[in-house]
């Protein structure tokens, strides 16, 4: 009836496990009696779930990122902690068959469930405002991508209170992830829970290129679009590219464990090396996957606060696409010690290098734009010259690693993880908060608390070196990643210095909290009125805050780059004549349902409770196929409403 | 003159700019999935690259194969190819009987497909060569079997849509989805011809 699933499964003798389940199910319920006192439960579903408006969508990815950085970031404490107790013959508090499980989560939910669901909530808020459309092109799909990714997330979490996540490290190689090796549920779960997370991302990549290659406004030709949709398009194509191999290679290592297929075996002819290339020839492309759009959230944030237009905007579309096709020919550096040969392991570390010249060009554009600019330091500006310095620092540990020769003597040492920590937090995620600052205004409509925003950015910066440099050290005196516990007081010091760092950056994400949560209850001090806050030069930023849902009222006609900027130079623009009646598209409760069917499905799955996951299936495909029989998804805006709306953004924009 | 200017839809707008027709977006976007689906095969054929000569002393694609039946199967689904551009002209011309009867050959057709695969893969399991058997017995079940899970698929694609043309009639919405079907069914043969040529006619080369 159930499966594999006994009371056994449940680690009620693990303190900590169980006191962390206790906390996400008090807080799970508290949740839940919140919106039931409050009577939210139809506002939820008909504002929230069921939305297909592409902000609201983005909102929620952005804020299952932040919910799910969380989790990541304690198992990150723990990790640190851990090695800071456990040295010189001690043992620490975390036993092995526990921290290999918490490193494990920790990558697997920061690279899957944070850094992703932001990096594409931010390119499903964004994109549709900057191209002057009105949604993306297929709204239903958009929140099927969403509610997918979601019951990805649900997965890991519940395998921290049934059963037991993977221990074979975020990428889970072969042979140790094998059923002989891997007997448990943990590889499963993160089998599984990537495999439905991947979908959704698949499915988004297809919607977001295809919103950006057919849904511009009037006269936006390629050549005009602003870099953070350029960038944006980088990285759905390597999407749309790269997560069809990671669906295969997952697929593949799920068949063998549960059909007892040979793939990646030991014995009867399987090759674990070959799960290794092709879990790298999507996991490189993976990292410019999420890069790309920091690097086109950096551009605009430059630009804005420099008061100038970008710097070389042709190179930096050109850097772009050089990167998007270089993403995919240096798989092999992140394994050099394969032994493909010296022959192999050249080429690959030549072409590893080649990625820092497009790089680099970027980073010499954002210097010029910088240049002769009149620079306001608020927030968004701070994150992005922390990333300019930080980043630099992350590329030039990246190109040293691309030296087979070295990289044979750093291989999976701490260096390793320093250098993509480096890159990862001091790119990715210092660029998701750059945004998280530069737009905050755009979708909700008041300004975040500057004082607390800076104080924060000053903690997760010195924080970083302080929790990251050592490593770089650490790597070099010989220290490997995921150790649990050493003898060796030379790495001491180092060891500690690492962990101070990570309670400074606990401190810095305390100070977003608080950050946050001052902002909304002083929000009507903070609000937006002019819909342009910072003086920005895209069209986002003519619209009201926050906008509209059919977002543009009037769809505007482009004539060239920073649209907004001349329009403003131009002075006040004629108002429209007349307004046409909108349709928008209608609520959709298919994600949701999906989502569900998919999450009960996958969890049954894992179990090998299979009556479960047939039902799964048959309902999703029941919905899928019910959902196709309605013709009308769109409800009208009618023209009076559009310019009652449009009328009453402008009072405040003409007269602030 | 400035460079944004709020015109009404299509007044102020240059003479170039043409909103793109909602069968254009769809169509759109549903090659680009093709596009990954793609890239889905091609990693399916890099494994099986890679892995069919390890066959473990098990059986190889020269004991296994018959070129009869495969033969069959290909015969089976280039047909239901040509007959679905048939369909697509039918539901052009609007005529959903015809369309119906054509939409019911393609079904017929790719089920007979499915049906000789499944036979196909049965006698081999039957005979120990099941995909436990080898690296290279795996990699051929998973690659062959994903192209059969699309014609799945594409079985109860056909299915809804002959039930919706019977019932509801023609549609914008209706007249997409066929479009996108069509694309799915001509996409599946192109992977089947890679199939036949690379695992099939090579796999039984001397």
């Amino acid at each position: 009836m159930f499966g594999k699933l006994t009371l056994h499964d449940i680690p009620l003798d693990q303190p900590i496990v169980m006191g962390a389940c206790l906390g996400i199910v008090l807080a799970g319920v508290g949740l839940l009696g919140l919106i039931t006192y409050l009577h939210r439960w139809r506002w939820l579903w008909e504002e929230w779930i069921t939305s297909v408006d592409h902000k609201r969508i983005g909102v929620m990815y952005i804020l299952l990122a932040l919910v799910m950085l969380l989790r990541g970031f304690s198992d990150a404490l723990m990790m640190r902690t851990q090695l800071a107790l456990a040295g010189g013959g001690h043992l620490g508090y975390l036993p092995p068959e526990h921290y290999d499980q918490v490193f494990s989560a920790h990558g697997t939910i920061m690279i899957f469930f944070v850094a992703m669901p932001f990096v594409v909530g931010l390119m499903n808020i964004i994109v549709p405002l900057q191209i002057g459309a009105r949604d993306v092109a297929f709204p239903v799909l958009n929140s099927v991508s969403f509610w997918l990714t979601a019951a990805g997330a649900l997965l890991p979490n519940i395998a921290l209170g049934v059963g037991e996540f993977a221990r074979t490290g975020w990428l889970a190689y072969p042979p140790l992830s094998e059923l002989p090796f891997s007997p448990g549920v943990g590889v499963d779960y993160y089998l599984v829970a990537l495999q439905i997370s991947g979908i959704g991302t698949l499915l988004s990549g297809i919607n977001l290129i295809t919103t950006i290659l057919k849904m511009r406004a009037p006269g936006m030709e390629l050549g005009m679009m602003p870099v953070f949709t350029w960038t944006a398009l980088g990285s759905n194509m390597l999407i749309i590219a790269a997560f069809p191999i990671l669906t295969v290679t997952l697929g593949l290592l799920l068949m063998d464990r549960y059909l007892g297929m040979h793939f990646f075996t030991n014995d009867a002819g399987g090759n674990p090396m070959l799960f290794i290339n092709l879990i790298w020839g999507w996991g490189h492309p993976e990292v410019y996957i999420l890069v790309l759009p920091a690097f086109g959230v950096f551009s605009e944030v430059i630009a804005t606060f420099s008061g100038k237009p970008l710097f070389g905007y042709r190179s930096m579309v050109a850097a772009t696409l050089v990167i998007t096709v270089l993403a995919f020919v240096v798989w092999l550096h992140h394994f050099f010690t394969m032994g493909a040969g010296a022959d192999v392991n050249a080429v690959f570390g030549i072409a590893t290098m080649i990625i820092a010249i497009p790089t680099g060009v970027k980073v010499f554009n954002w210097l010029f734009t910088m240049y002769g600019g009149r620079i306001r330091f608020e927030p968004p500006v701070l994150w992005t010259v922390g990333f300019m310095i930080t980043f630099v620092i992350g590329g030039m540990t990246g190109v040293l690693l691309a030296v087979p020769s070295n990289d044979f003597l750093l291989h999976n040492s701490l260096f390793l993880i320093a250098h993509f920590h480096n890159v990862i937090i001091g790119g990715v995620l210092f660029g998701c908060f750059a945004a998280l600052e530069y737009w905050f205004p755009k979708v909700f409509g008041f300004r975040l608390e500057p004082r607390l925003g800076k104080a924060a950015f000053w903690c997760w910066f010195v924080g970083f070196y302080l929790a990251f440099m050592p490593l770089y050290v650490l790597g070099f005196l010989g220290m490997t990643r995921r150790t649990n516990h050493y003898d060796n007081p030379a790495w001491d010091p180092y060891i500690l210095i690492a962990c101070g760092g990570a309670f400074l950056i606990l401190a810095g994400i305390c100070l977003q909290i608080l950050e946050i949560v001052v902002s909304i209850r002083t929000r009507r001090a903070r609000r937006d009125l002019t819909g342009d806050p910072w003086n920005g030069r895209t069209l986002e930023w003519s619209l009201s805050s926050p906008p509209p849902a059919f977002n543009f009222p009037v769809l505007p006609a482009v004539e060239g780059l920073d649209a907004h900027w001349t329009s403003k130079a131009a002075g006040p623009a004629a108002r429209p004549a007349a307004y046409d009646d909108i349709w928008v598209p209608e609520n959709s409760p298919l994600g949701f349902l999906l989502a569900a069917c998919a999450a009960v499905g996958g969890f049954a799955v894992v179990w090998h409770i299979w009556w479960l996951a047939l039902v799964g299936l048959v309902c999703g495909l029941g919905a899928l196929i019910a959902s196709s029989w309605r013709e009308h998804g769109e409800i009208c805006v009618p023209a009076v409403e559009v310019a009652r709306s449009d009328h009453l953004a402008n009072v405040f924009r003409v007269n602030p | 003159m400035s460079n944004v200017s709020i015109a009404t839809a299509g007044e102020r707008a240059p003479a170039r700019y043409q909103p793109a027709t909602k069968l254009g977006v769809t169509g759109f976007g549903f090659y680009v999935y093709l596009l990954s689906d793609a890239i889905l095969f091609s990693a399916l054929f890099a494994t099986f690259a890679v892995l069919k000569t390890a066959t473990d002393g098990g059986p190889t694609a020269r004991d296994l194969f018959d070129l009869k039946n495969v033969g069959l199967e290909t015969a089976c689904l280039l047909t239901s190819s040509f007959v679905c551009g048939l369909a697509m002209q039918a539901a052009e011309a609007r005529k959903p009987r015809e369309l119906a009867v054509l939409l019911g050959v393609v079904f017929v057709l790719g089920a007979s497909f499915l049906t000789l695969e499944i036979h196909e893969f049965g006698g081999m399991i039957a005979a120990g060569a099941g995909p436990d058997r080898s690296a290279f017995l795996s990699a051929f079940f998973a690659l062959v079997g994903a192209h059969g899970l699309h014609i799945t698929v594409g079985l109860i694609w056909i299915g809804s849509l002959l039930v919706h043309i019977m019932t509801m009639g023609f549609s914008e919405a209706y007249q997409r989805r066929l479009f996108c079907f069509s694309l799915f069914w001509h996409v599946l043969d192109v992977v089947w011809i890679a199939i036949f040529t690379f695992v099939y006619l090579l796999g039984v080369q001397p």
